[in-house]
């Protein structure tokens, strides 16, 4: 048989038929829900008197909205606070399982999916947001969709698709020292452009990518969206299989030990052919910040902020100059010369256990800069949050000036009250620094969980690697 | 769905890359447990001068007048020229939302995000890729002709100009199919309800821990 890609192997596993012009009906496992999409997908459902195919595909929670303080008190604006009551009303009503708000298994989407191993090797997993590429870290096809295609997988458990093309990106060798999954996904995009993996799904490979932890493998798939990617996707091997055992939705006994022999067999085969195929030197990869409005716009810590005046396309050099009037860079400045306001350790990106040790880490015994006015960490569960309060990092970060929160999106995308203020330039763990992203006006600035809490302590970004 | 045949529009330019979905509807506007009504906030941050918020009346709030979408000459436009990686970032459709609500029917660029790109199909709305010199050309003829308009013709797969210059592009026959028709994909599907529980069968026997 042809030596097939670990993309090949996904896509064909779930084909329920095709159409003559390649259109395929794709099978999705699990489909995982949260409040912003879903509203308008379970209306369609309820005015086509419509039912849910397998309602025990679905996990929804919350996540978007939610406040990271006082949740005691519930959600305090009005609109936000019919958008997550919606959510549980819809679940209660077709029996969907819900994290609500104050279970402690409560979190972002794309954290507790792997946390409660509701993802697994060899799924399609599927969610109404764009950051499900995430789960490919798990050998699973995954990938975001808009809400009709919500509704479309409630309906009928499929979904319309054309395959992708296969795009392998390795790297090799090892990371140096403060150097992270963060920064291998920043290189990357960095090198390919944010629409570089557009028509692609994009297999993470080589020796580097091994070597990473479950955590380290979800950063980088979480950004393969960033790079137009529509799936990102890494082997199974040892490291996947030990982190999900003993999960509470992983199979267990028999059913695992057969599980685990099928996941073993999900690794692009010797030989398979990629449409593309770009390789990175992980000794070459320094702490990544982004100095513009576009993930691709970015640079090593020791750099400087790009001189549009050196560009030669004219479509780039516009959209440099627009991006360092909106963040109010001059060209030239040393990246360790910015000074930041803000810091926001968090998101589907950074917010899991590991995240929050590095963090902690460098904060530790340290104080937040006098010009910072706020840094906070706002963990990606409620477990997340259990687990680094037994190890203690509460302590650390609180003792070092830093806001410890409740779990959610927070200011990632600011749709809760976490947010920029306009002109405020923030050092941001999460995975998009687009105009208004953080806040209309706000000035975001991608980097690492290390590279973030050093700069709190700072004032300004440094190079994590030297400190 | 929304049928689209032919189309003979006004054409309004949007020149900027990497124009993402939190520009096209900011993450205030998602609030909404609605799928309409999104139209008076497309672009609200570079639309506006003020801050929007959802509930908040748009008629008396300050135009942005160097937006190009404020600029009298292209009132009325349903049809948005683009560039490179149009409707990238989050997956929210209501982008695609919000720019059918405002009138458009039509986007040409030279190329889209993925996700955006479906979403816009489940819409009634259009997205046509042309290669870069041909969005060029668009960009000009549009600068320099007030009222410019082209005609979109989905069944011929063209897009015609006023001088009789015709540009054609490529549409996956499946989705033209449905667009020409506004068929509902969900309804499609169900026609397979056998074949897919046939393949939930035998997926289920070789992987039964999924179903566990």
């Amino acid at each position: 048989m042809k030596a097939q890609t670990l993309y090949d192997k996904l896509w064909n596993a779930h084909v329920v038929r095709q159409e003559a012009d390649g259109t395929a009906l794709i099978y999705i496992d699990r489909h995982l829900v949260h409040e912003v999409t879903s509203p308008q997908a379970f209306e369609g459902l309820k005015l086509a008197g419509r039912k849910l195919w397998r309602t025990a595909s679905i996990l929804a929670v919350a996540d978007h909205n939610v406040p990271t303080t006082g949740r005691a008190q519930g959600i305090a604006d009005p609109v936000s606070r019919l958008q997550v009551e919606t959510l549980d009303s819809n679940c209660a009503e077709y029996g969907v399982n819900e994290f609500k708000m104050n279970d402690v298994r409560q979190g972002i989407v794309h954290v507790i999916g792997p946390e409660q191993g509701a993802t697994l090797p060899g799924m399609t997993v599927v969610c109404g947001d764009s950051h499900t590429s995430t789960h490919g870290a798990f050998a699973a096809l995954a990938f975001g969709i808009g809400t009709s295609e919500v509704e479309h997988v409630m309906a009928t458990q499929c979904l319309l698709m054309k395959k992708t093309k296969a795009m392998q990106v390795v790297v090799d060798g090892v990371l140096g020292r403060g150097v992270t999954a963060k920064d291998i996904a920043l290189a990357v995009i960095g090198k390919i452009g944010t629409a570089g993996g557009t028509g692609y799904s994009i297999e993470f490979a080589g020796s580097a990518i091994r070597a990473l932890s479950m955590e380290g493998r979800m950063t980088l798939c979480n950004m393969a969206i960033e790079a137009g990617a529509r799936a990102g996707m890494i082997a199974a091997d040892d490291t996947t299989i030990n982190y999900l055992k003993g999960r509470p939705f992983a199979p267990q006994g028999e059913l695992w030990d057969k599980a685990v022999a099928y996941w073993y067999t999900l690794h692009s085969d010797e030989g398979a052919q990629f449409d593309q195929v770009v390789k990175l030197d992980a000794a070459q990869i320094k702490p990544q910040v982004t100095w513009g409005t576009s993930p691709e716009m970015v640079v090593a810590v020791d750099g400087r902020v790009p001189d549009p005046a050196t560009m030669n396309d004219a479509v780039k050099r516009d959209a440099a100059e627009r991006a360092l009037k909106y963040m109010g860079l001059k060209p030239n400045t040393p990246i360790a010369e910015i000074s930041i306001d803000k810091v926001f350790i968090g998101s589907c990106t950074n917010a899991r256990i590991e995240d929050m040790r590095a963090a902690a880490a460098v904060a530790k015994g340290k104080h937040v800069a006098a010009n910072v006015k706020l840094a906070m960490v706002v963990p990606g569960s409620g477990l997340v949050k259990q687990q680094a309060e037994r190890e203690g990092l509460d302590k650390i970060f609180i003792a070092a000036g830093f806001e410890w929160r409740e779990p959610g999106c927070s200011m990632c995308l600011a749709m809760n009250d976490d947010k920029l203020e306009p002109g405020e330039r923030c050092a941001s763990t999460s995975n998009r620094n687009f105009e208004g992203r953080q806040g209309q006006g706000g000035r975001t600035h991608l980097v690492s969980p290390e590279m973030a809490a050093a700069a709190a302590i700072a004032g300004h970004f440094v190079d994590v690697s030297k400190v | 769905m929304k049928k689209f045949t032919l189309l003979n529009g006004l054409v309004a330019p949007l020149d900027r890359a990497n124009v993402d979905t939190d520009a096209i509807i900011p993450k205030q506007f998602l609030k909404s447990i609605k799928r309409s009504g999104f139209g008076p906030n497309l672009f609200d941050e570079w639309r506006y001068l003020d801050h929007g918020e959802p509930g908040k009346d748009n008629s008396g709030r300050p135009l942005n007048p160097d937006f190009v979408l404020n600029q009298p000459r292209y009132q009325g436009a349903q049809i948005l020229l683009a560039r490179e990686n149009f409707g990238c970032g989050s997956s929210r459709e209501h982008a695609p939302w919000a720019l059918e609500d405002y009138g458009f029917r039509a986007i040409i660029a030279t190329s889209f995000a993925d996700i955006f790109f479906n979403n816009c199909f489940k819409n009634g709305l259009l997205p046509i890729r042309l290669a870069a010199e041909q969005v060029d050309e668009l960009f000009k003829a549009v600068a320099a002709n007030v009222g410019y308009k082209l005609t979109v013709d989905l069944e011929k797969q063209t897009i015609s100009t006023p001088g009789g210059k015709v540009y054609k592009f490529e549409v996956e026959a499946f989705r033209k199919h449905c667009l020409l028709n506004g068929l509902d994909d969900i309804g499609l599907t169900l026609q397979h309800v056998d074949e897919i529980k046939t393949y939930e069968a035998k997926h289920r026997a070789a992987q039964p821990w999924l179903y566990a």
